[in-house]
Formats: structure tokens, C-alpha cells, sequence
């Protein structure tokens, strides 16, 4: 049985959506530091690719592209001990103070 | 490790169902096809995603599969149309004298 990602030759009636679109600063920044984290072992391809495949079906379905990256480096970066949910949390907390971002 | 296959050598990608991050996508498991080319030998990226060495390299080849093959009631175009997967040497097995590909 396929898991939820591997989705080659499963029947769809949903059109596919080929146009491009301009990218987020958000996202940018998610990609730039994937490669960062990559340069220090903290991360890569297979790692990502591993945490994002083994998020739960409906989380994944839900998320969009660079969302599953940045949920998979959260994954990535408290399972090595780098950071925990909570620092991650509390983070998050303080620039929506900051910025008024959510 | 020295790549057991050649180019042109018919191969079967192993049925088989293994937890965890995995570089060989379902609809091709199973299925017959052939060496169209071996790319060198590669860490294999199914321990790279757990934070292993991916060592020893794995031989990756380039196989191809004949569509009408992998989707046998499904594919209405030509019959001489191929799709090309990258798949590692520990995904396929020899095909024997009753293997009718090519």
C-alpha cells in the first residue's frame, strides 16, 4: 500500500494546477534555511523527505509545500535536540508580539 | 559494491513493502523493465534519512518500464511509450529465461 506522498498513478478527477506562482519571503527563508541546516549535517534532501513522508495523512494533505518544510525541520531539529517545541513555541509567541504576524 | 546489472539487462523492482523512507515509488513495484543506463554508485539516501552514512554505495541505475506494462488497462496512448525511474541496485532483482521483456 502507497503511502500518502506516493502518489503516482492514483485516479484523480481534481484538475491539476500548472500555473506558477510568485513565491513568500516566508518561504524563501524556509528554503534558504534548509540549506543552511544542510551545510551543518542538521538536515537535507532524505532527512526532510523522511520527516515530511511520515507526517500524518491529514496533516500532510492539509499543508502546503514549504509549510511541510518547515514542519519537518521543527521535527528534524527537536528529535536532534537542537531546539525543543517549547523554544520553538515561545519564538513564535515573540515575533507575533513583535510583527503581529500568526 | 560493483553494479550487478548492465545496461540493456531485463530487472524486476521487488514487490515489496518496506516501512520507513523508500526511493522506489509503488506503482513501479513489482513491475518488469530493463537497465537503460547505470548512473555510478551512490550513499544510499533510505539511511541517509535517518541520519546514517548511506554507506556502503549503492549502485543506481536508470531503469525503463514500457507504460502499457504499468498501467496495463489504463494507458490508451502508444504502446512504444517508456517512463524512466532512477532506482538503486537493493530495489531490483534479476529476471530469469521466462522474463519476455524486450
Amino acid at each position: 500500500m502507497a503511502r500518502t506522498h506516493d502518489m503516482g498513478g492514483r485516479p484523480t478527477d481534481e484538475p491539476l494546477n500548472t500555473a506558477e506562482h510568485a513565491l513568500a519571503d516566508w518561504e524563501v527563508t524556509a528554503d534558504a534555511m534548509v540549506i543552511a541546516l544542510g551545510r551543518k549535517g542538521l538536515s537535507g534532501t532524505d532527512q526532510l523527505r523522511r520527516a515530511i513522508e511520515d507526517m500524518p495523512s491529514d496533516e500532510y494533505a492539509a499543508l502546503s509545500y514549504y509549510e511541510r518544510w518547515a514542519r519537518a525541520t521543527e521535527t528534524l531539529l527537536t528529535e536532534k535536540d537542537v531546539l525543543s517545541h517549547e523554544e520553538i513555541d515561545r519564538k513564535m509567541a515573540e515575533l507575533e508580539e513583535t510583527w503581529g504576524v500568526s | 559494491m560493483t553494479a550487478t546489472f548492465k545496461s540493456g539487462d531485463p530487472v524486476r523492482v521487488k514487490a515489496e513493502e518496506r516501512p520507513g523512507h523508500i526511493r522506489t515509488p509503488a506503482y513501479v513495484r513489482g513491475k518488469l523493465g530493463w537497465v537503460e543506463r547505470v548512473h555510478g554508485e551512490f550513499r544510499d539516501p533510505e539511511k541517509l534519512a535517518y541520519g546514517r552514512d548511506g554507506l556502503p554505495r549503492q549502485p543506481l541505475y536508470l531503469v525503463g518500464f514500457r507504460q502499457t506494462d504499468l498501467w496495463p488497462e489504463r494507458y490508451a496512448e502508444s504502446p512504444r511509450d517508456c517512463l524512466y525511474v532512477d532506482i538503486y541496485e537493493h530495489w531490483l532483482e534479476p529476471v530469469g529465461a521466462e522474463g519476455t521483456q524486450q
